[in-house]
């Protein structure tokens, strides 16, 4: 009787929120034509209980004693990992360990390539990481290929998922990557406010000190033309480089002088230095713009096969999007540009409400804050 | 000229630091090898990580040994309450793989089975479990028990009353009175359950655990209608037994929210960073103080959360709530996961976080479930009648 009672497992007052998070890794695969470039973090803790890491039991696993270990972990997760593109099993190799911090702690970072032979039409992945220590861990994939990223879950119920990769057709994949370039510069306000700042002076000459309404609607056209040509030439130019891993800038860097190129866009129309040539301004902050576009590009995964249709096509999208805007613009602009409010109202206002949102969109993102209620 | 050098200066700068600063949130290659990179929960030297080890290798040497395999199943368990942490849950799952898919596991393990889906808020199935158990033997405490908390957590409280009954016979009495006095605690016998609790608790020899589950249980009630210094003083009397329980830590530390002594809850809590529960209840206090590190506490807890729905589980969707109401001021969204939570769970602190969240939306409608359910069962609770109130009042 004793003895049963000690035995007795106090109920768990409530079912607890967890303190940690489960034991989850995060698996990346690309899948380009024939191979396939993978990137997978695991919990240094998981790694611990699977192949031991804190050689000298203090407690605390450092650099060293992960470095040490380099080819237990590399050899321990790709036994656990199948790739196979049909029936041909695709031979994978590490390439490099990396270190990366998630919500719970630091991973490991393996980076992989893995070799199928053949081109990879249907992709089955078995995932055997961990289960026979931890029955809850769960593998979280994110596939991507030719544009299309599509996410799984691995857990001991389902550790083999298939996954087809036919491709898409050429115009298929091709008018993906119209439709993205379009809804890009609709939705990235940034950009388009960053040519209606451009734009606003358009249909004015500034004479003597003052705004004059530009007289025929030829030499406003060719005015419009040459900046809208200039930023499409720059954008292209930046957008080509970082998307094919020629130049790379880190994000946020990107993203701070994109709104900061828009804030001064604004103040030129206020203090305007440089009244003829400004083609020249569209150029030079256009070639920064292109960069924000590559990151979109990079975010959809670019297919390999196919980069220059993709390229192009994204390309064509947010040509198509800006001449959609130049052609809503103009024609109203010009109709009222002999207005008396439109150098007060509609360029004044215009500029100082372009550089008000600007410095908001530049504070956030130079300072990673969030001023703006989504 | 000379303005165009500066302003190219200038941007040369600019583009240094954000390059510096912000390059290294990819994944990085570090170049010290002393550097720290994790702190492991348990180190290898302590007792009970030396314990495991031994009983994982016994285990180890015999698969298929089911005395071996439960003992290292509940010292997971065990150890998963103490630090928090889930994987022990996995790990616990792992051992008993060799029976966890038969369709009729022995005793022992749906017993562990259970307890490890009741973690998950798998209630249903838990209880499913222990009705299996219970079926081949009628006599065993411990399904009894844990059904009754169960049963407790869905507010089933007349079917939990009656899980407990047969425990005046299977096990020592001090059992029963804990069974019986954490459902009457809730439902309207505060004045009893808290004679019942204190007669327990007289009795010498009882275990840490048992001692700890009790005395939170004294306390919780306490606190429910009021009597604060005996709340409080049973808080500590939890603590002092001296085996770390999160639950214990964040009910007491939800007591002192409560009453505002937010500088003592930053003491007991700022290095407890790790767990989701005690990281919300300590940014609580700092936004409270107007501490600047609850932003970046705040961010941290969005992205676990996140992470969490990333994986697809919901065994957080209480602490969501309550974040996405205080720290995020999102009433409406957490009133969505309040009512989600309500239909998983209905103990006081999920009551509260619907009724907190339908007060801020100004919803009568919303906050209905809780009010009919504070009604019904007498639920003795100074707060949840307050809240109700103001709600009432606010809507009519």
């Amino acid at each position: 009787m004793i003895h049963l009672v000690l035995a007795i497992v106090i109920p768990l007052l409530a079912a607890p929120a967890w303190a940690h998070k489960p034991s989850d890794s995060y698996l990346t695969l690309t899948v380009q034509q024939d191979r396939i470039d993978g990137q997978w973090d695991i919990a240094l803790r998981d790694l611990d209980n699977a192949i031991g890491l804190n050689r000298d039991g203090n407690g605390e696993i450092t650099w060293g004693e992960v470095r040490d270990k380099h080819d237990a972990i590399g050899a321990y997760a790709l036994s656990r990992l199948a790739l196979a593109a049909g029936k041909q099993a695709c031979t994978a190799q590490i390439l490099e360990q990396l270190i990366d911090y998630h919500s719970d702690g630091a991973y490991s970072v393996l980076r992989f390539r893995a070799d199928c032979r053949e081109p990879i039409e249907q992709l089955d992945v078995g995932y055997q990481l961990l289960f026979d220590i931890d029955a809850q861990h769960k593998g979280l994939l994110r596939l991507t290929q030719g544009g299309h990223t599509t996410s799984a879950i691995f857990s001991q119920e389902s550790p083999f998922q298939e996954f087809s990769t036919a491709k898409p057709s050429r115009w298929n994949e091709s008018r993906q990557f119209i439709h993205e370039g379009i809804w890009h510069i609709w939705l990235g306000f940034d950009h388009v406010l960053f040519l209606l700042a451009l734009l606003l002076p358009a249909v004015l000459i500034r004479k003597e000190g003052r705004w004059q309404a530009a007289g025929d609607f030829s030499s406003v056209w060719w005015n419009v033309i040459s900046i809208v040509t200039a930023f499409t030439l720059a954008h292209s130019l930046t957008l080509s480089l970082a998307a094919l891993e020629i130049v790379r800038l880190p994000s946020r860097f990107v993203e701070s002088t994109i709104a900061a190129s828009v804030v001064l866009a604004g103040l030129g129309n206020l203090y305007p230095t440089m009244t003829t040539r400004r083609w020249l301004v569209s150029f030079g902050f256009g070639l920064i713009h292109g960069f924000g576009f590559a990151a979109v590009l990079t975010d959809l995964g670019l297919p390999q096969n196919s980069l220059l249709v993709s390229l192009v096509s994204f390309n064509v999208g947010v040509e198509i999007g800006q001449l959609a805007i130049v052609a809503a613009f103009l024609p109203l602009a010009y109709l009222i540009r002999r207005s008396w409010s439109y150098p007060r109202l509609v360029l004044t206002g215009g500029s100082l409400a372009v550089i008000a949102i600007a410095l908001v969109w530049f504070t956030e993102r130079a300072f990673d804050l969030r001023l703006t209620p989504l | 000229m000379e303005r165009a050098r500066r302003i190219l200066t200038l941007l040369g700068c600019w583009g240094a630091i954000f390059l510096c600063t912000f390059a290294s949130a990819e994944p990085y290659r570090p170049t010290d090898d002393t550097h720290v990179l994790e702190r492991l929960s348990i180190t290898p030297a302590n007792p009970i990580a030396r314990e495991l080890k031994n009983l994982r290798m016994e285990l180890q040497a015999n698969p298929r040994d089911l005395e071996s395999a439960v003992k290292l199943a509940t010292r997971y368990i065990e150890q998963g309450r103490s630090e928090g942490d889930p994987r022990f849950l996995g790990q616990a799952q792992a051992t008993l793989a060799p029976w966890w898919n038969k369709p009729t596991p022995p005793v022992p393990v749906l017993l562990l089975r259970a307890t490890i889906r009741q973690n998950a808020h798998d209630f249903d199935q838990a209880l499913a479990d222990l009705d299996q158990a219970l079926a081949i033997q009628p006599t065993n405490a411990q399904a009894w028990l844990t059904k009754a908390s169960i049963l407790q957590v869905q507010a089933r409280y007349d079917e939990a009353r009656r899980a407990c009954q047969p425990l005046a016979r299977l096990a020592a009495a001090h059992i029963l009175r804990g069974c019986v006095s954490d459902i009457g605690g809730v439902t309207g016998q505060s004045a009893k359950s808290r004679e019942l609790l204190r007669q327990a608790l007289s009795d010498s020899g009882l275990s840490g655990r048992e001692r700890i589950w009790m005395t939170t249980i004294l306390a919780e009630i306490a606190a429910r209608i009021g009597a604060i210094q005996d709340a409080e003083h049973s808080f500590t009397e939890a603590i002092k037994v001296g085996i770390k329980d999160q639950y214990v830590l964040g009910a007491y530390v939800d007591f002192l929210l409560d009453h505002g002594r937010h500088h003592d809850v930053i003491t007991l809590v700022q290095h407890e960073t790790r767990s989701d529960g005690l990281l919300l209840r300590l940014a609580l206090a700092e936004q409270a103080l107007g501490l600047p590190t609850v932003h970046h506490h705040t961010a941290e807890l969005a992205a676990r959360f996140a992470a969490s729905r990333a994986r697809g589980t919901t065994t957080h969707v209480r602490e969501e709530a309550r974040f996405t109401l205080a720290l995020q001021h999102d009433a409406k969204r957490a009133l969505a996961l309040a009512q989600t939570n309500w239909n998983l769970q209905r103990e006081p602190a999920d009551a509260r976080i619907l009724l907190e969240s339908a007060l801020a939306v100004g919803s009568r409608t919303a906050a209905q479930p809780v009010i009919e359910w504070l009604k019904t069962n007498h639920v003795e609770d100074l707060q949840l009648k307050e809240l109700a109130r103001q709600i009432q009042e606010k809507t009519s």
